[in-house]
């Protein structure tokens, strides 16, 4: 179990990592797209650090880099296959949103992953191991009709699925007003789900309610629905952002960095963000010397 | 497989072959709707099942999209799930896990990963099941990468396809003509079913190639697959006796990936080919058929690849409309006889 420090340096590490990666969007060393987590560090970090990765399973969608990063650490990995290098975790081929390592995995689509982490419960169950499959839906997701028939699914077979719903309030440039009726904790109520609800940016907060979140899934095997209502300053993908300046800068008041930052020390403070600086800058230069992802070559 | 005095039906085969299946490999897991017994099935193929292992064979909400990815989900974690779709055209709510997951995770992932998962399910018309549950939707998987489909004819050793469906480590899309089920199987026996000469590719999805003559005399080949063998078999029977005209006849099981090795041993002999259908003409089988033969051996055709299918458009119910839509023998010889030459 981590402490506030270590969930510190998590957090803002993704941070840098995906201000990065925007950067080097900018520099033109990244092609294709990416949708960055900047804002919703909290989520990924107070809720994998009780998840075990040598068990538990994770499937993350396209805005995946957060969960990649707490729940694996392989920020190497990462960027050089965000950055179509052969040492990439999946050689190249996936990219930004196609990920798989050990008991991570992500998609592009949404909605399509939210049965397949259904089936990945349903397989653990099986086999006995005990292991909680996590999915992260957001609020746009819940536009997609299949994620209701595994939420049906999940709680009539009572497997151990954690549905995460990041609600960042934007499905792509739409707010959440223009693409959402009713109430989002009651759609995995109506499916005879237990729900939790949680409208925070304190990751210790995220932290002691997934813990008990997750605790519950282990113990019952049954499902449970958490909403986490969140907000990323980042624009979808890269520059496609048309919100409210203002409405952004309310929201910087409770940027989860802050809110963590605070309550440390300011010389420990500054002492992680210049290690994760270092280590930051470690990863890039090293993805920038790995070789080019070429076919028929493997890294 | 045991012979009896009643030739075995198709449901029996892939009945006797799940419950086969399911003694040999504890990781295997049946999923579908309306699977338990005493229903078994709407086509009745799981029968038996459900009472035998209770705790492997799940009855589903109506929900193929999720079943698809359901059961992506367990292939991913090391189980075997054979999915029952209950009438092949509801394939299509399934198709964004086919195109965007299944058929995607193994190559996407750098190889991590394997899919091994069965999609079983019935295809085809001639039940005045109407538009919605008469289709042979196959060519909708044809222009996906990295699955399998396979079909199994009555003259195929149907339990040992779905064998190999269950053993293969890619995603199969196993298609069980609706026909087929109430048939008697008719395997080559002596190498020959009735009168005509068989052989039998050694692929673990063979193709049966047919030859009224010994294979030597034949001047046309005649592609084929799954519920339309019996009636490609007619009209070639009816070519011999009526026009004396001599046809190989080939019986695809491996649809995807496409392999077509028999056919082009057979186009070599005859120069000339006609492919034949259950589903729309456009964009079908014979079209990638036809022009993969064409390339390959466009110096031995004397004429160009002739395809039978439905006319693109709906399949209605009542009897005499889905006759007038779906190919026929006639449709067979008149293609037969399209191609000119030593075969006209």
């Amino acid at each position: 179990m981590g402490d506030l420090a270590s969930f510190y340096e998590r957090m803002f590490f993704i941070r840098r990592f995906e201000e990065t990666l925007l950067d080097l969007f900018s520099l033109g060393k990244l092609v294709g797209t990416t949708h960055t987590y900047i804002g919703q560090e909290a989520n990924a970090v107070g809720l994998i650090d009780h998840l075990e990765p040598e068990r538990d399973v994770i499937f993350s969608n396209h805005r995946c880099h957060g969960h990649y990063l707490a729940f694996t650490d392989d920020a190497f990995g990462l960027l050089c296959e965000v950055m179509g290098k052969a040492p990439g975790v999946c050689g190249g081929k996936g990219g930004s949103q196609h990920l798989c390592k050990g008991n991570f995995y992500s998609n592009g689509v949404l909605g399509s992953i939210v049965p397949v982490a259904t089936g990945i419960a349903l397989a653990e169950k099986r086999k006995r191991t005990g292991a909680v499959s996590t999915v992260f839906l957001g609020d746009g997701t819940l536009g997609e009709g299949v994620t209701y028939e595994s939420l049906n699914i999940a709680s009539l077979w009572q497997l151990p699925v954690l549905f995460v719903v990041e609600n960042n309030h934007y499905a792509q440039s739409t707010p959440v007003e223009l693409e959402l009726a009713g109430s989002i904790a009651a759609r995995g109520a109506a499916f005879g789900i237990e729900t939790e609800e949680l409208d925070t940016t304190d990751v210790e907060e995220i932290h002691e309610s997934a813990g008990r979140a997750i605790a519950r899934v282990r113990e019952t095997g049954a499902p449970l629905f958490l909403v986490l209502n969140t907000y990323r300053f980042s624009p979808h993908s890269k520059s496609d952002d048309q919100r409210d300046p203002a409405e952004i800068e309310e929201r910087r008041a409770v940027d989860p960095l802050l809110v963590a930052g605070a309550r440390l020390d300011e010389h420990e403070r500054r002492a992680i963000e210049a290690r994760s600086e270092q280590r930051l800058a470690e990863t890039v230069e090293a993805a920038d010397e790995a070789p080019a992802a070429t076919p028929g070559v493997a890294a | 497989m045991t012979t009896t005095a009643q030739p075995q039906r198709g449901v029996q085969a892939l009945n006797e072959a799940l419950h086969a299946i399911f003694a040999a490999r504890d990781d295997v897991v049946l999923l579908g709707e309306d699977v338990l017994d005493p229903y078994g099935g709407a086509f009745k193929v799981t029968a038996g099942l459900s009472d035998a292992y209770p705790d492997r064979v799940l009855t589903t909400p109506i929900s193929e999209a999720s079943l698809f990815g359901v059961a992506a989900g367990m292939a991913l974690r090391g189980q075997r799930p054979i999915v029952e779709i209950m009438f092949g055209d509801f394939v299509a709510l399934g198709l964004d896990q086919v195109v965007n997951g299944i058929s995607k995770f193994r190559e996407m992932y750098d190889d991590q990963v394997t899919v091994p998962l069965v999609v079983r399910t019935p295809m085809g018309a001639r039940r005045g099941y109407g538009p919605t549950h008469s289709q042979s939707l196959e060519k909708l998987l044809l222009g996906v990468p990295n699955i399998c489909v396979v079909a199994c004819s009555e003259c195929h050793d149907v339990g040992a396809l779905l064998t190999a469906a269950v053993d293969d480590e890619r995603p199969v899309f196993f298609v069980e003509n609706k026909l087929l089920y109430g048939r008697p199987l008719r395997r080559p026996e002596d190498g020959h079913v009735g009168e005509l000469a068989v052989r039998e590719s050694g692929a673990p999805y063979p193709a049966l190639s047919f030859s009224g003559t010994g294979f030597a005399e034949d001047t046309a080949t005649i592609v084929t697959y799954g519920g339309m063998l019996p009636l490609v078999l007619d009209a070639a029977t009816e070519l011999i006796l009526e026009h004396e005209i001599f046809c190989e006849v080939i019986a695809l099981s491996q649809l995807v990936p496409m392999e077509l090795e028999a056919v082009l041993e057979s186009v070599a002999r005859t120069g000339a080919l006609v492919t034949a259908e259950e589903g729309t003409l456009t964009g079908g089988l014979g079209a990638e058929i036809a022009a993969r033969v064409q390339a390959a051996a466009w110096g031995e055709l004397r004429a160009p690849v002739q395809r039978v299918a439905a006319r693109d458009g709906i399949i209605p119910s009542a009897r005499a409309l889905e006759d007038e839509m779906l190919p026929s023998v006639q449709d067979v010889v008149d293609a037969v006889h399209a191609l000119g030459g030593d075969s006209a």
